[in-house]
């Protein structure tokens, strides 16, 4: 089971990220990700999703220790200034291992 | 007599200002702008068929030069009278120097209504104008050298949803010509104003929601939206007499120079410089030009055509 330890990396931020973040993930050894259209309420005001600059998604991004943390450093020190962002991780177990 | 779709717009914001539960959901909104922007480059392209693209180089040039000096004179009014930062400046001037197509729609509706005739050629100008105020605006906000980098920001402005619909449709109106068009017509041409009511109501409700952010950076933003809008609009009056156009294109040009994009600016400036605040640009933008073009500058900007057309002919 311990072979089966993984991180669940979720970040929520502004749509018009979403070309960028791919970009870094890709680079940063991301091995796949999951993106959604969300919307809600945070310090930057309701994001209801209704248009294109106040839409929301959720990336998640399941990976090993040592890149959620590169990812999360790299988000942090790049888009926390100026956009609406916010990331947390969980401990998973991942099903089939061998994909991430 | 007022123009029903505007009616769609008032109903839009006064649903948005009650709170009301009232969305459009955001794949219709967004099918909805794809045919406007598509239809509005179709008619452009069926005309650039008609006569050689070279007669219309000089044009094409002022209008870029006007795009270029829009927001050269915005930014430093921003900056020192209003105060900003320098890239909230920047952006918000970069705002008011590119266009909005939805105020183009609703000024080639105006006329319509009112059987003025307008040259027909005015989406290749609407498309020339959105691109060179982004370049000022980041070049405002940054300086020209250091880190900007402009291969995303051209991938961003060149290739955002607004352009390449506006010149997908130039070029298959050109290439289609006028009897092709004919089968596509019921769509595009038959249910434009359908199409234009249904996207102003949406944008009355995004417009009522700006309110918030217009509370709070207070009356230099309200006056600016409308001192700036009104002041293009005699630069683009101007550059209409001197390039010969009819009062019906004048009037398309003057509203053309005073609106203020909130679809392709907004997206590039978040990337390109996104210390901005977005909130202080798109109230401005949505939440006091748009509006006040749409009721009142329009019929401004078509009475200031007829009398500086008149006066001119003496």
């Amino acid at each position: 089971m311990e072979n089966n330890k993984r991180k669940l990396l979720t970040v929520v931020t502004e749509a018009a990220l979403e070309a960028t973040l791919i970009k870094d993930l890709d680079r940063l050894n991301a091995h796949g990700y999951t993106i959604s259209d969300v919307r809600g309420k945070g310090s930057r005001g309701v994001r209801h999703a209704d248009w294109d600059l106040n839409a929301s998604i959720r990336v998640e991004v399941v990976c090993d220790a040592a890149t959620a943390e590169t990812i999360a450093t790299h988000l942090q020190t790049h888009y926390y200034d100026n956009y609406a962002m916010i990331m947390f991780t969980s401990d998973i177990f991942v099903v089939r291992p061998e994909k991430f | 007599m007022i123009d029903p779709v505007i009616l769609f717009f008032v109903l839009g914001a006064v649903a948005g200002l009650l709170r009301s539960e009232l969305r459009l959901p955001a794949a219709i909104y967004e099918f909805v702008t794809i045919v406007l922007l598509l239809a509005i480059g179709l008619k452009g392209g069926v005309e650039l068929a008609r006569q050689p693209f070279g007669a219309l180089a000089p044009q094409l040039l002022a209008v870029v030069a006007m795009g270029l000096l829009l927001p050269l004179i915005a930014f430093p009014v921003l900056r020192y009278l209003g105060r900003l930062p320098r890239a909230d400046a920047a952006s918000i001037a970069a705002h008011y120097g590119s266009v909005s197509v939805g105020t183009f729609a609703v000024a080639v509706a105006y006329l319509g209504s009112r059987q003025i005739d307008f040259e027909e050629y005015m989406p290749v100008l609407l498309v020339a104008l959105e691109v060179p105020a982004i370049l000022v605006g980041i070049v405002l906000a940054r300086g020209l050298s250091r880190q900007t980098q402009w291969k995303s920001v051209g991938h961003e402005v060149f290739l955002g949803k607004g352009i390449v619909l506006l010149l997908g449709g130039l070029l298959i109106g050109w290439i289609a010509g006028p009897d092709g068009l004919a089968s596509i017509e019921p769509l595009f041409v038959d249910l434009f104003k359908g199409f234009l009511a249904l996207f102003l109501l949406e944008m009355g409700l995004i417009t009522a929601a700006q309110v918030g952010g217009l509370r709070r950076h207070g009356p230099f933003l309200v006056i600016f939206g409308i001192a700036m809008p009104l002041f293009s609009a005699l630069v683009g009056t101007g550059l209409g007499l001197s390039l010969g156009l009819s009062v019906g294109g004048i009037t398309i040009l003057a509203t053309l120079a005073a609106s203020a994009s909130y679809i392709a600016v907004p997206a590039a400036m978040r990337i390109s410089v996104p210390e901005a605040n977005p909130t202080l640009s798109l109230a401005a933008a949505l939440g006091i030009t748009f509006p006040f073009n749409v009721l009142l500058g329009i019929p401004i900007y078509h009475a200031l055509a007829v009398w500086a057309d008149a006066f001119l002919k003496g």
